[in-house]
Formats: C-alpha cells, structure tokens, sequence
C-alpha cells in the first residue's frame, strides 16, 4: 500500500492531475507565420494567438497555449495530452472520423507558388512532371497525391516554411500551402525574388475542407458549444476584425 | 585433435544448450504475442501500403550498407593519421572526429541539407551548373551527412585498431625490406580491420538506427513510410510495431552477417 | 551575428533557454539510465535464470530498435498504458509534462546501455579481491559498497563517459516530436529568421561546447576514480 501511495506520489511530481486546471490549446510546433510563429524571446505572437487569446477571453475559459509538434498532434488530442487543436486545422471528413470540430473560424483558398516566368499551371497537366512540395499531415498532401498524379515527385516537410526555403534554393518546382501562407512568403525578401503565385487549385470539398475550426475530442458536446458560441461572440462583437487588421488587409472569415 | 572435436561438439550442442525449458516457456510467450498482435490489432491499412513496403526497406538498407562502406573508407586515412600521421595531419583529423562525435546527427543533416539550400537561394547561379540535378535531391545529402558521421566515429576506432597492431610484424616486415604501401595493404590494414571487426558490426547496427533522421530532409525510408501511413490513417501503434519489427529483423541479419566474417575471417595468435 | 544577441530581437537567450532544457533531461535521463542498469547489471550478473532471459530481451530490443521509433512508442504507448490503468482504477489521468517524457524515455533507452557496460564493469573486478572478502565473513551490503563498486567506478567511466555524450546527443531526437530543446529552439529561430546557416553553427558550436566540458570532467572523474591503481607500466597513476 505504502508503496503504491509513494509511487503515485512520484507520478504526480512528474504530472499533474487532469482535472480543475487550465484548457491546454495544441498549436503547431513549427511556425508557420503570419498566424502563430515564436518571437525572438521564445513567445508565439500572429493573428491565431490573437485569436486564441480572444476566444478564451469570450468563452471565461482559462487557456494555456501549448506547442506540439504538427505530426502528432490529433494522437495528442486523442491521448489527452492536450484539449483543444487551434492550428490552422481544415474541417475534413476524413479527419472527422477520429476528432470533432467547432464551427470554421477562417477559410481561405488553396494557393499553389512557383518560381518566377515557369508558365506552370495549377492542375494535373500543369504539374506533370514537376516536383511539389507540402507540409505534411495537410490538406495540401492530400489533395496532391489524389488530384497531381504524374507529379514526378510529391516531398513533404515538417513545415511550410522549410517548402518555401527547397523552393526558393529551386530545389522543388512548385509548393501548394494555404493563400496567406504564401502571400507571407511572397512579402519577404526571398519569395519576392523567386517565385510567383500561378493561382488557386480547383475546389475539392471533400479533400480542401470547409474552412479551419477548432479541433476537439469526439463527445466533448459541452467545450464544442462553449467554443461556438466563443466564436460567434468574437465574430459579432467586432473582435475578429480588430484582431485581423493588423495583419490582413481583408476579412479572412470566407465564405 | 581432441580441440578440434571439443569446438564441433561445443558448435553442435550450442542450439539444444539454449533451448533449456525456461527459454521454450519464453519463446512460446513470445510467440504468442506476435500471434496476438497480427490477428487482434489493427492491420487495415497493410493492404493500401504493401507496393510501397519494399522499395522504404530496400532504401533503408542500401543507406545503411553505403555510408558505412563509404565511411569506413574516409575512416582508414582518418584513423591512420591519428595513429601515426605527422602533427599536420593528426591534429586535423582529431578536430574533425571531435567535431563529429560533439554534435548531434540531425543537427549535422539540417545543416547540411536546409544550411547548403539558403545558400542556393542566394546564387541562382548554381542551378546552371551540371551537378545541379544532384545537388537538387534529398537522398545525396542523406548520404553525404551519414557518411561524414560514420567516417567520424570509426575513424576513432580505427586509430584504436591501428595502433593495436602488434609492433612486432610491422618491425618484421620493415626489416624485411617491404617498401611501405605494401607493408601497409598485406599487414597493417588486414590486421587491423580483423581487430575492429566486432565493433564494426556494432557500429553497422548503430548506423541501421540512424537512418531514420533523414526523414526529415524528406528522403522517404521505412520510418517516412510509417509516419505517413499514421498522417493518413490515424492509426498509431501498429504502424510503428511494424517497423520495430523490420528494424529488428535488418539489424538482426547484420549481426548475423557479421557474426559469419569473424568466423571466415582466420585470427590465429600464435 | 545579432540574431544571436541575448535580448530581442536576438535569439540567444532562446538558444540557451533550449541547451538548458537539453541538459535537464540529459541529467534525469541519465540518472534514471545509470538506477536502472546497476539494477540490470546485478540482475544479469546474480539474478535468477528468468531474470537474466528477460533481461537480455530488454537489451537486445533496446538495441536494436532505433530510438526515434522507441521514442515514439513510448511516448504515445506508456503514456496511454498509464493512463488507462489509472482510469480503470478510478484515478484520474495523468499530463506528463514533456520533460517527464523525454527523461522516461530516453532513461530507458540509456538504461539498456548502462547494463551492460556496468556488468562488463563488475566482470572486470579480480575475483580474488571479491572471494577474500567473502572469506573475511563481509555482508554482501559492505562488500557491494567497499569492495565491488570502488574497483568496479574505474573500468566504467570511460563506458559511461560515452553513454553521457550520447544521452546529450539523442536529445536532439526530442525535437522531432516538437520538444523545445537545443535543436528544436534552433529550427524555430531558422525558420523563423531564415537565416539557416547561422543557427545551426551556433547550435554546433554550443553542443561542442558541452561535449568539451564533458569530456574534462569525465577525465578528471577517471583520474579519481583510478586513484590509487597502478597504470600499466607499473607506476602509479
């Protein structure tokens, strides 16, 4: 019994108990600006933090912000490690199958980058041939190993970012991420000198999504109806759109 | 005589020794366990990834088996200049291999691969060149990173070997009038490869556990494949049991490779 | 060069804010690798046969799976393991922490290691001494303290120098399931700043640095430890 109680003594040292404590918010360990990257002193600043911070503020729910490596992160949902994911996570059916989602809080179109003058188009006969780059885990991967099939190579990254760097250093054709994503990119100085937009990838709902929610444990039905109604209150109160203004120049709620 | 027979009995008897019945018990659990891991746990998604199983397997062992040749050949002029090199070239060789064993793996393929390709991003220029297919792709930085590890670790086990050698023979072969290269290619490096052979199949091993890093850099082996399959599917452990038991049966085989060098390899000590 | 300053918008103070976490777990899981291989290292040495079998399961899977899978399956198996024993016994779960994580990790990863350079250690004490002991009528206790471990401490630290400068290194692994340590603070400050080059021979130079300071203090450990040997040509040490 003694030793029992010492070892659970010892397990608690190392943890603390689930219950009565802060709602632990996954975001991705990688940055992946303008949304939720770290600054210099080791804090995560961009509009998703923002938006967390407002959120949280709107629900009375206590938040801590809790990075997880992208890879891992629904396991980590579903481990319990963390409660909620607010990472730029796309509402998608097949994702559907092992986590909830809140109402979407952004949607934004999927973009595909490429270097300057290549003439590349973004569909199947455009990207024949060519070497893509995505983030992995993504909408992106999905959507390019169903609909880029004689891609000659289809290279998935830890980060956006470390796709946008292979394509500036040319070592890939073409990258596929989300529009504000690349935009970011294209703002800075490498992008502007290397490479170009060539559009929006034709809509696939199933794959894209409906936009980016919440993820959420499957029947956590009372914290999915605080946070909706936390992000209809944002979205009513004008928050939303004070905390998008500094870094987009329109609303990026979509349709 | 009687040794010659007393090792046959020893080699004949070595398997019915290590079945005593504790170890069947053993086994048969063991057994048993895999039994239930394959019928009772989640295998429904083996049938979508079985075509791309063999080329990941075949990826990881050609990767192992090449930086180690690869690096076993950087490690013999490193291991040597230690061992005996002018102050010129021992004093460099010993800053590479400290820097080597100093910092961690991926630290040196980041470097490498995500480090060379902001430079590229700099000079346009490059892509003009003729080795800019090469200098394009994943795998040669892979290799290149893995190999410089191993060429760092062994050239120290190498210098280790070198000196083990008995003074005696090269003495012999001096006074004999060998010129040099030949004393080193017939006595020296046989001998002393002999002496690391054990730690070198260790180390093989030690490298097998290292490919997995290079996922990262987007080469795809069996570990990238493991991780895409739980991207796409959610399923956690079944993928990766998988592996460890791939990794395990790879890493077996090379103890067993190694195991019939040191047999075939002759190391009489008079 | 000042993006490596202390303050913002330099990331030093990130960078060495990750090299500590890298040493706290490199510590514990250090620690927690030596207390299990002195318990596997005496168990393969004196325990029961089942035990020595079972022992040698442990080693040879440790060794043979690498560690980045192992890191992974403990992180998620032992993590859920725990958890729903505690649940099915009415507790409520448990959060490890990432540092709690990591130490358990990679101290069972360390802890196969140690095994067996603690029981190549043991072998290595001359059996005389042991036997003289035993015949003196010494408690197996005294003769583990005053006997086995004192002879015992010098044939290890070369064995557990090594084991310490890998443990500092598979840190590194960490930052592939997202830990904030040395190399996962370095990879957020490049992406961040794209200044690749820079980071990643700063995060060099600061594991080098460690790996140097290590090495002198293990070699001042040895010089103890072998305090009051003779050296091979018979001189004292």
């Amino acid at each position: 019994m003694k030793k029992t109680l010492l070892a659970l003594g010892a397990l608690m040292l190392l943890g603390t108990a689930a219950a009565a404590e802060p709602l632990k918010i996954g975001i991705a360990a990688e940055p992946y600006p303008p949304f939720a990257s770290p600054d210099a002193a080791g804090n995560w600043v961009g509009w998703e933090v923002d938006f967390i911070n407002a959120v949280c503020k709107a629900g009375e729910m206590e938040c801590v912000i809790t990075p997880v490596a992208w890879e891992g992160i629904i396991p980590s949902l579903s481990g319990g490690q963390i409660d909620a994911i607010i990472a730029s996570m796309s509402i998608t059916a097949e994702r559907m199958k092992t986590i909830d989602f809140s109402d979407k809080y952004y949607n934004t179109p999927t973009v595909i980058v490429a270097s300057k003058g290549s003439g590349m188009t973004p569909d199947a006969a455009g990207m024949a041939g060519k070497i893509i780059g995505v983030q992995v885990s993504t909408i992106h991967e999905a959507y390019a190993q169903a609909h880029f099939p004689d891609a000659a190579e289809i290279k998935t990254y830890q980060t956006t970012d470390e796709g946008f760097q292979d394509l500036a250093a040319g070592r890939i054709d073409a990258s596929q991420a989300d529009s504000i994503a690349i935009d970011a990119f294209l703002g800075s100085d490498a992008g502007m000198a290397c490479c170009e937009a060539i559009g929006a990838v034709a809509d696939d709902a199933a794959i894209l999504g409906a936009g980016v929610g919440i993820g959420l444990r499957k029947g956590e039905d009372e914290l999915k109806a605080k946070f909706n109604a936390a992000i209809a209150k944002v979205l009513a109160d004008g928050t939303y759109d004070a905390i998008s203004k500094p870094y987009f120049a329109s609303s990026i709620y979509g349709g | 005589m009687g040794t010659a027979r007393a090792t046959q009995c020893h080699r004949g008897g070595n398997v019915t020794a290590f079945l005593q019945p504790r170890r069947i018990v053993l086994i048969a659990i063991g057994l048993a366990l895999v039994l239930w891991c394959a019928l009772s746990l989640n295998w429904t998604w083996l049938p979508d990834y079985l075509h791309l199983i063999p080329l990941a397997i075949w990826r990881t062992i050609w990767l192992t088996v090449v930086t180690m040749a690869l690096g076993m050949m950087l490690a013999i002029p490193l291991g040597l200049a230690q061992a005996v090199g002018p102050a010129y070239l021992s004093i460099p060789a010993r800053v590479y291999c400290s820097i080597i064993r100093g910092t961690p793996l991926l630290l040196q393929l980041w470097l490498l691969y995500y480090g060379l390709g902001s430079v590229f991003a700099q000079f346009p220029e490059i892509r003009q060149s003729v080795l800019w297919p090469i200098l394009r792709q994943a795998w040669p930085y892979a290799v290149l990173a893995l190999t410089l590890s191993v060429a760092g670790y062994e050239g120290e086990v190498m210098r280790g070997a070198f000196k083990g050698v008995p003074n005696g023979q090269l003495e012999a072969a001096r006074a004999m009038g060998m010129p040099r290269f030949t004393i080193f290619w017939r006595i020296w490096l046989p001998q002393a490869v002999r002496r690391a052979l054990p730690t070198i199949g260790g180390e093989t091993v030690l490298q097998l556990k290292s490919t997995p890093l290079v996922a990262t850099i987007t080469v795809v082996d069996i570990y990238s494949l493991a991780k895409r399959v739980t991207q796409d599917t959610f399923i956690v452990y079944e993928p990766l049991l998988l592996l460890a038991l791939v990794y395990m049966a790879i890493a077996g085989l090379i103890v067993l490779l190694f195991r019939w060098l040191e047999l075939r390899v002759p190391s009489r000590v008079a | 060069m000042e993006l490596l300053a202390w303050s913002p918008p330099g990331w030093g103070a990130t960078l060495v804010a990750g090299l500590g976490n890298t040493i706290l777990i490199a510590l514990g899981a250090y620690a927690l690798g030596l207390a299990i291989g002195v318990a596997g290292a005496f168990g393969k040495l004196y325990g029961g046969l089942i035990t020595k079998d079972l022992l040698a399961v442990y080693t040879t899977l440790v060794r043979a799976v690498p560690e980045l899978v192992l890191l992974l399956l403990i992180t998620f198996a032992a993590k859920d393991a725990i958890n729903s024993v505690l649940t099915a016994n009415g507790f409520d779960p448990i959060n490890f922490s990432g540092v709690a994580a990591g130490i358990i990790v990679l101290g069972v990863v360390q802890g196969a290691y140690s095994t067996e350079v603690l029981r190549g250690a043991i072998l290595s004490v001359p059996a005389g001494q042991i036997e003289a002991a035993r015949a003196m009528g010494m408690s197996p206790s005294l003769l583990a303290r005053r006997i086995t471990l004192p002879l015992m401490a010098s044939a290890a630290v070369p064995g557990l120098a090594n084991l310490w400068l890998t443990v500092t290194k598979d840190t590194a692994l960490l930052a592939v399931i997202g830990f904030i340590e040395l190399t996962k603070a370095t990879s957020l400050a490049a992406g961040t700043t794209k200044s690749f080059l820079t980071f990643y021979l700063a995060a060099g130079v600061m594991y080098l640095a460690l790996s140097l300071v290590s090495v002198f203090i293990f070699a001042r450990i040895e010089k103890w430890a072998r305090r009051g040997q003779r050296n091979a040509t018979g001189g004292a040490m």
